[in-house]
């Protein structure tokens, strides 16, 4: 009699817990996006329902979810049922095709810009009053400089890190393929602590006090110095560096399973209207937007920027070369 | 009478006596530095640990973190952790009753490969028990297909959440109430069997009263188990804020937000509730003494 | 006890061993199958060189080697705890001895970011260890911390019962006899509390090399110098790479599974040694009902010690006084 009594009752909370999960007024979408869009979409959110209520009457409800980009993207290849992802960069989205046919292999045509509506660049932090004298990517290898990056391995920031800094010894006087291994090589034997995520790297480079430079996403060294003081980190801007392209798609297979590619459309679509762009300007991504790029121009310090298609080849290529098991970054970290 | 004699020997009055008997007693020096040893590494590996969680939680104030703790994805969080805790302790409860039923019962063979067997999620890696289910439910593993065919969630969804929680703590309680159903022997049972009392009457009135006190401390260890897992349930929770964070992924999402004193509140939640187990286990340890 | 040679009188064997096995099954081992028949898809050379990748092996090394350390310290430090807390009085005992099972009721996660805030650079302990020179927290240092933070209650918990019911005769023949006090500890006490000592060594080793939650917020994670094995199998995942992940998580399983071999051969051998024969199951544990006379019987720190700590935790549940409430 106990034990059926005890199965009653655990099926009876099982049930409960399942009814327990909150139902949503109208409508509701998962965006799964990468570690430094917190904030960002944070704003967003909040502004894309007033907007979609205004315009349609129905009251939209955006979950987040947050991690390093390509764990991210594993989630949602395993099922994790994303409306709309949010991603560091183009390989991660690609895989949602390649890896478990969610979306068309055209996704990044369907958008302007590539699918990116705001873009973002690599740059240094460093602490206060630049101690050690950091200005370009070469001074990263000098001797005693500590410096902290997320790990290329889990983190979209991570490999826009790394490509960086690989454009740039390519781009030196001389640089060759083998020079810009060694550079990197050299580089990586500088990096103490290797997190999983870019949000992880800067908590251990602003919060633990670990390094001397941290190499971050523009927008999380922005935030960094904004949320814990001005008066403890500067942001050097390296001669050269990355165009990072955040690209955002909807997950095709999600949307029309759950009746949201409507809403889910228009989410993506108002990332890239005049109020999207402000919101990114703000949090401080690189907007599209010509007219709201001028605003905000004296935001961004100028820096030459090259893209990953003119010196990688694209992203499934430099994926492969680079960050594949047995890749490039395995070999350089072998030793 | 045994049982006042035995509150006469609290563990005091044992070291006392041990203090006082030349035989079983160090010289002052050798005890003060065993005490001090001792101590030290308790005070640096335990105590510490512990105040830093209060002390940050209270870093900023009182207002931080009532807001902290009562911010919607912290609620959630909390009501996810409770509610899977709820669905495991019952299911694992009812395992080990049956389970330590069966082993201590009867005789037969491959008994001690099924103990073992109970004992292998204590020295599963959590990350493996959470793998283990993306393997089985994620919709590249055996039954994904299917399920996502008919349009049930397992796989970063409460009921993943659940049974990867169920999974680190199988063998909690039956492992409280083997050892102790072996020590008590059948021979109660078998009597009011032979008096003629029916299978449910005899567990009821014979066995459970014997066994209570293990049986309330065996869930009493699961669910501060159930509560506070953290590796299991990362890999398959999905990290949805206000839907699929437990609340030891909140703490791992605040932290990472540089909300460190929200990180700090929500995590002194759970060491309140770690405490709170430490002293429900020491009342049932006391009344158990007692009985 | 046994009676074997009985018939069986009581009811529900069918019904509840059904039960047990059908459900383990179904939460525990299919499961755990799934690890290997994912694993024996892959070619052997895949394997292979999936679980002796460079990173691999340092993580192999960093897991076991620090886990192995930690268990060390904490067969040390523990004996200390569990020889004070039953040889001496000191102030604040009854708090200390509840506290010590901290480790099991705290979330792993709480423990991780509460030893990183007290190890970094700036933190309580951190700034004074900084200026020497000794890096803890995001280095091999962290690991071993954590390690030992989430392992500590076991040897305490193995070896308190032991000693707690340790004959007190043996020690004062051994003093009657001329000898010293370390001399009686070393050749009269050590030898009994060893089996409870290399238990509770095996259990903190076992339960160190899966830890994840506490020690990802401290190791610092550098490839080759602190990643611990199970967050190799998470990296893998992240990179989509499922069958390196299974390999690694295979290689693991066999080892969680050697250890708890290991354990129940040394729980055995513990009883072997206190003279009783081979534990039926792993032994009762909890005590039949007390008797005053505590010195003259050590029968119940066998069955207590060895009962299950791998659970790690020490229920000091009397067996009730029977009161055969049949009707």
């Amino acid at each position: 009699m106990a034990l059926h009594k005890l199965t009653v009752l655990a099926t009876t909370l099982a049930l409960l817990a399942g009814a327990a999960a909150p139902a949503f007024a109208d409508v509701s979408l998962l965006n799964v996006s990468y570690d430094p869009t917190r904030e960002l979409y944070q704003d967003f959110n909040t502004a894309f329902a007033k907007y979609w209520k205004t315009k349609t009457g129905e009251t939209v409800t955006v979950k987040q979810s947050h991690g390093g980009s390509g764990k991210q993207a594993r989630a949602v290849i395993d099922g994790l049922e994303a409306d709309v992802v949010t991603l560091a960069l183009g390989y991660d989205v690609d895989a949602l095709n390649t890896e478990a046919k969610l979306i068309p292999p055209t996704w990044q045509k369907r958008l302007p810009n590539n699918a990116s509506p705001y873009t973002s660049t690599i740059v240094f932090l460093v602490r206060k009053g630049n101690p050690k004298g950091i200005k370009d990517w070469n001074d990263l290898i000098k001797p005693g400089v500590e410096v902290v990056t997320p790990n290329p391995k889990t983190s979209g920031g991570a490999r826009w890190n790394y490509l960086a800094a690989w454009g740039y010894a390519l781009k030196q006087p001389g640089g060759s393929e083998a020079k810009a291994k060694d550079f990197v090589k050299q580089l990586f034997q500088h990096v103490k602590v290797l997190d999983s995520g870019a949000r992880g790297a800067t908590v251990t480079f602003t919060q633990r006090n670990i390094g001397d430079v941290l190499l971050a996403w523009e927008n999380e060294a922005y935030l960094s110095t904004k949320e814990l003081g001005p008066d403890k980190f500067d942001i050097v801007t390296p001669s050269v560096s990355i165009l990072a392209e955040p690209p955002v798609s909807v997950v095709d297979k999600v949307v029309d399973k759950h009746g949201t590619r409507k809403v889910a459309e228009a989410y993506l679509q108002y990332l890239y209207s005049p109020a999207g762009q402000e919101l990114a300007a703000q949090n401080y991504y690189r907007p599209r937007d010509p007219k709201v790029a001028a605003k905000y121009a004296d935001k961004f310090s100028k820096v030459k920027l090259f893209t990953i298609d003119q010196v990688f080849g694209g992203w499934t290529k430099a994926q492969k070369v680079h960050f594949a098991d047995g890749g490039v970054f395995d070999q350089i970290q072998a030793k | 009478m045994a049982a006042t004699v035995s509150t006469l020997y609290s563990h005091h009055d044992r070291a006392a006596l041990l203090e006082s008997r030349q035989a079983t007693r160090e010289n002052p020096w050798v005890k003060g530095s065993i005490l001090v040893a001792a101590l030290s590494f308790f005070g640096v590996f335990l105590l510490l640990p512990l105040l830093v969680v209060f002390v940050e939680a209270l870093a900023k104030g009182w207002g931080t973190y009532i807001d902290a703790l009562t911010e919607p994805d912290a609620r959630s969080a909390i009501w996810l952790t409770l509610g899977a805790a709820a669905i495991s302790v019952p299911l694992n409860l009812v395992f080990g009753v049956a389970a330590a039923w069966a082993i201590t019962r009867f005789e037969f063979r491959g008994k001690q490969l099924l103990i073992t067997l109970i004992d292998l999620p204590f020295s599963v890696s959590p990350v493996v028990a959470g793998l283990v289910y993306v393997l089985v439910f994620s919709n590249h593993g055996w039954f994904g297909p299917w399920l996502s065919a008919h349009d049930i969630k397992i796989i970063f969804a409460i009921p993943g959440i659940v049974l990867a929680t169920v999974f680190v703590t199988v063998p909690f309680i039956a492992r409280e109430l083997i050892p102790l159903m072996q020590a008590q022997g059948r021979e109660e049972e078998e009597a009011a069997v032979v008096l003629g009392a029916r299978g449910w009457q005899v567990f009821w009135h014979v066995t459970l009263p014997n066994i209570r006190w293990a049986l309330l401390y065996g869930v009493i260890l699961s669910n501060a188990r159930a509560m506070g897992e953290f590796g299991a349930v990362s890999v398959v929770s999905g990290h949805i804020r206000g839907e699929t964070n437990t609340l030891p992924l909140h703490v791992e999402i605040l932290y990472n937000e540089y909300n460190f004193a929200a990180a700090f509140a929500v995590a002194s939640l759970l060491a309140l509730l770690a405490l709170l187990t430490l002293v429900v286990k020491s009342w049932v340890e006391w009344r158990a003494r007692r009985d | 006890m046994k009676s074997a040679s009985l018939p069986r009188v009581l009811p529900g064997f069918t019904l509840s061993l059904g039960y047990t096995i059908s459900y383990l099954s179904l939460i525990v081992l299919i499961p755990l199958a799934a690890v290997f028949i994912k694993t024996s898809a892959m070619p052997l050379d895949a394997f292979w060189q999936a679980v002796t990748a460079p990173r691999v092996l340092a993580s192999y090394r960093l897991s076991f080697g620090m886990a192995l350390l930690a268990a060390a310290i904490n067969s040390v430090f523990g004996l200390l705890l569990a020889w004070s807390l039953v040889r001496y009085r000191f102030p604040g005992k009854k708090l200390v001895d509840a506290l010590v099972d901290l480790p099991f009721a705290l979330p792993t996660a709480v423990a991780g970011i509460a030893l990183t805030a007290l190890y970094a650079g700036n933190g309580w302990i951190g700034r004074y260890l900084d200026p020497l020179g000794i890096k803890v927290a995001f280095g091999p240092l962290g690991v071993l911390v954590a390690l030992v933070f989430i392992g500590l209650p076991f040897v305490v918990r193995t070896v308190q019962p032991v000693l707690e019911d340790l004959d007190t005769e043996l020690e004062e023949a051994a003093t009657c006899l001329g000898a010293h006090r370390w001399q009686t500890f070393r050749h009269v006490i050590l030898p009994v509390l060893q089996p409870a000592l290399m238990t509770g060594f095996a259990l903190a080793f076992a339960r160190a090399v899966g830890e994840y939650g506490s020690v990802i917020f401290i190791a610092g994670n550098i490839p080759m110098v602190s990643e611990i094995t199970p967050l190799m199998i998470i990296s893998k995942l992240e990179q989509y790479d499922y069958s390196g992940a299974t390999a690694i998580a295979s290689v693991m399983l066999v080892v969680s599974f050697l250890l708890l071999l290991a354990i129940n051969g040394l729980q055995a051998w513990s009883a072997r040694k206190r003279g009783q024969g081979p534990a039926v199951a792993s032994g009762p544990r909890a005590r039949p009902p007390e008797h005053s006379d505590r010195d003259s019987t050590s029968s119940t720190a066998r069955e207590r010690a060895q009962g299950n700590a791998a659970i790690g935790t020490r229920s000091r549940l009397a067996a009730e006084p029977r009161q055969g409430r049949s009707e």
